[in-house]
């Protein structure tokens, strides 16, 4: 049974993982635009 | 004769021309396609029976790898000496430059298949037990469906970075219901044991959607800057 | 609409957390495969889900195509990203249960292959917007998409075809589909496809802010060339 915690648990990291890549890209953007508010 | 068919006709004449000439593309895909047969054949040591089971997927998979090294190349000439600016000013339509270049490239890996196959059939003492005039059938139409969304895809991989490894990249999973056709109709003739009838129509079926395909959205990537 | 994001968000959670407790608890054990069947209360709307977001990449890049309208192109990315993920989810749950219920991780069936195929040609679209510069990207991604939805029909055919001269024990099984199960299939879906588009629509927000970013960048950098400060 420790297949079906395998499944739920591998799952919901990956769901995890992109939205951690959607975080930082998001982190990125933001400094950038911090970056260009300066600069005006 | 149309400006189209024109473009055409003159610009296949002169690819194959400056391909005699220099022999670069088909000396480099033979060799090629020898490579992967031999290092193939130390992965296998078949049985005649066995070898007419494998051959099929190995034959393929050469000729899908040596078309690799002719389709990258596709438009390098032309890139190297801007004439894609040329092309994209001229009144004449992108389909017929389209044409020029999967014709040229069908020549050039349907003269390596025809180089390479008498080296398979020696190497795996190979013999059709189905009808092997069907092989042709296979041959032609597979041939087509590689090099017609090669050419495609050569186009588009112009603009990306990696361009050579893009290509594969993009081709070899949509080529994925076509090459297992091909592979599945070549074994199916020379074992003998089922009709390559379906596959054959599969293939066919192909490439006539990717043809249209290409045609129809050639000139969007041609025209991409 | 985006003080919206914070409340939808949560009341997903929550259809999460209430459909995976149906599916660990509420849902019958099964005769046959005890409870790792419960697996596919996950698998199957996931791959459900991912299909819809394969469908929206299709029609936006069809849409882009023809009108060139950039908000299309962003819910193309966005909405192959989610495919992908949702993609990845099935093909690795469905070894996990596939090999405590039949004994194989892989077999080359119709219904992993395909799915396998699908994840291929995604990743390779993904892959094609990474590796392109410049503004006709959406152009060529797009193209890539309507030559990839052409093909998936070819893809079935060939290896429906291929199973049936080559066959082999189905995994997976055909089997009906108990009543009770299925609603929870269907609460499982609906969870799933409210939290897909939620992160789809974030994704399509980060894209949209991305190319603001990157066009004012440029303006910017065009600005100082023409009279350095």
């Amino acid at each position: 049974m420790s297949y079906l915690y395998a499944a739920y648990i591998v799952t919901w990291l990956i769901h995890i993982g992109y939205i951690g890549t959607l975080v930082q890209r998001y982190a990125r953007l933001r400094r950038e635009m911090q970056e260009l508010k300066r600069e005006s | 004769m149309s400006t189209g068919t024109l473009l055409t006709r003159t610009t296949l004449m002169k690819d194959l021309r400056l391909e005699w000439r220099s022999k670069d593309a088909i000396n480099s895909m033979l060799f090629f396609a020898l490579l992967v047969v031999v290092i193939f054949s130390f992965s296998f040591d078949p049985t005649a029976e066995e070898s007419r089971r494998i051959a099929g997927g190995l034959v393929w998979v050469a000729f899908l790898f040596a078309a690799v090294v002719a389709l990258n190349q596709t438009w390098a000439r032309e890139l190297r000496n801007q004439v894609l600016d040329a092309y994209r000013v001229s009144p004449a339509p992108a389909n017929s430059l389209f044409l020029a270049k999967a014709l040229g490239n069908f020549i050039f890996v349907a003269v390596l298949e025809a180089l390479m196959t008498p080296l398979f059939i020696v190497f795996y003492n190979l013999r059709a037990v189905g009808p092997a005039y069907q092989l042709f059938a296979v041959a032609l139409l597979g041939t087509w469906a590689l090099v017609v969304n090669g050419t495609f895809f050569a186009a588009i991989s112009l603009r990306t970075r990696s361009r050579e490894i893009m290509l594969p990249l993009l081709l070899f999973p949509i080529s994925i219901p076509a090459l297992l056709a091909m592979v599945e109709a070549t074994s199916s003739i020379l074992t003998g044991e089922f009709s390559a009838k379906f596959w054959i129509v599969l293939l066919a079926a192909y490439d006539v959607v990717f043809t249209m395909a290409s045609l129809f959205l050639f000139e969007l990537v041609l025209n991409a800057e | 609409m985006k003080r919206a994001f914070p409340i939808l968000a949560v009341v997903t959670l929550a259809l999460l957390g209430y459909s995976a407790y149906e599916a660990l608890v509420v849902a019958p054990t099964d005769r046959l495969q005890g409870d790792v069947y419960r697996i596919i209360y996950y698998h199957v709307p996931s791959a459900w889900t991912m299909f819809t977001f394969f469908a929206i990449n299709f029609v936006a890049s069809v849409i882009y195509l023809i009108r060139r309208n950039l908000k299309a192109d962003a819910v193309a990315v966005a909405a192959a990203e989610m495919g992908v993920v949702f993609n990845t989810v099935v093909l690795v749950t469905g070894p996990l249960w596939a090999r405590p219920v039949w004994g194989i991780w892989w077999t080359w069936d119709i219904r992993l292959t395909s799915t396998l195929v699908l994840w291929l040609i995604y990743v390779s679209y993904l892959l094609l917007r990474r590796f392109s510069s410049g503004g006709q990207m959406p152009l060529l991604a797009a193209t890539l998409a309507v030559f990839g939805a052409l093909d998936m029909p070819l893809v079935y055919f060939s290896i429906w075809f291929f199973r049936t001269q080559h066959p082999q024990p189905v995994v997976g099984g055909g089997g009906s589909i108990d009543p009770r199960m299925l609603h929870i299939w269907l609460l499982n879906w609906f969870a799933f496809e409210c939290f897909g588009l939620l992160v789809f629509w974030w994704r399509y927000r980060l894209e949209m802010m991305r190319r603001e970013v990157e066009e004012t960048q440029e303006l910017e950098s065009l600005l100082e060339t023409r009279s350095p400060r």
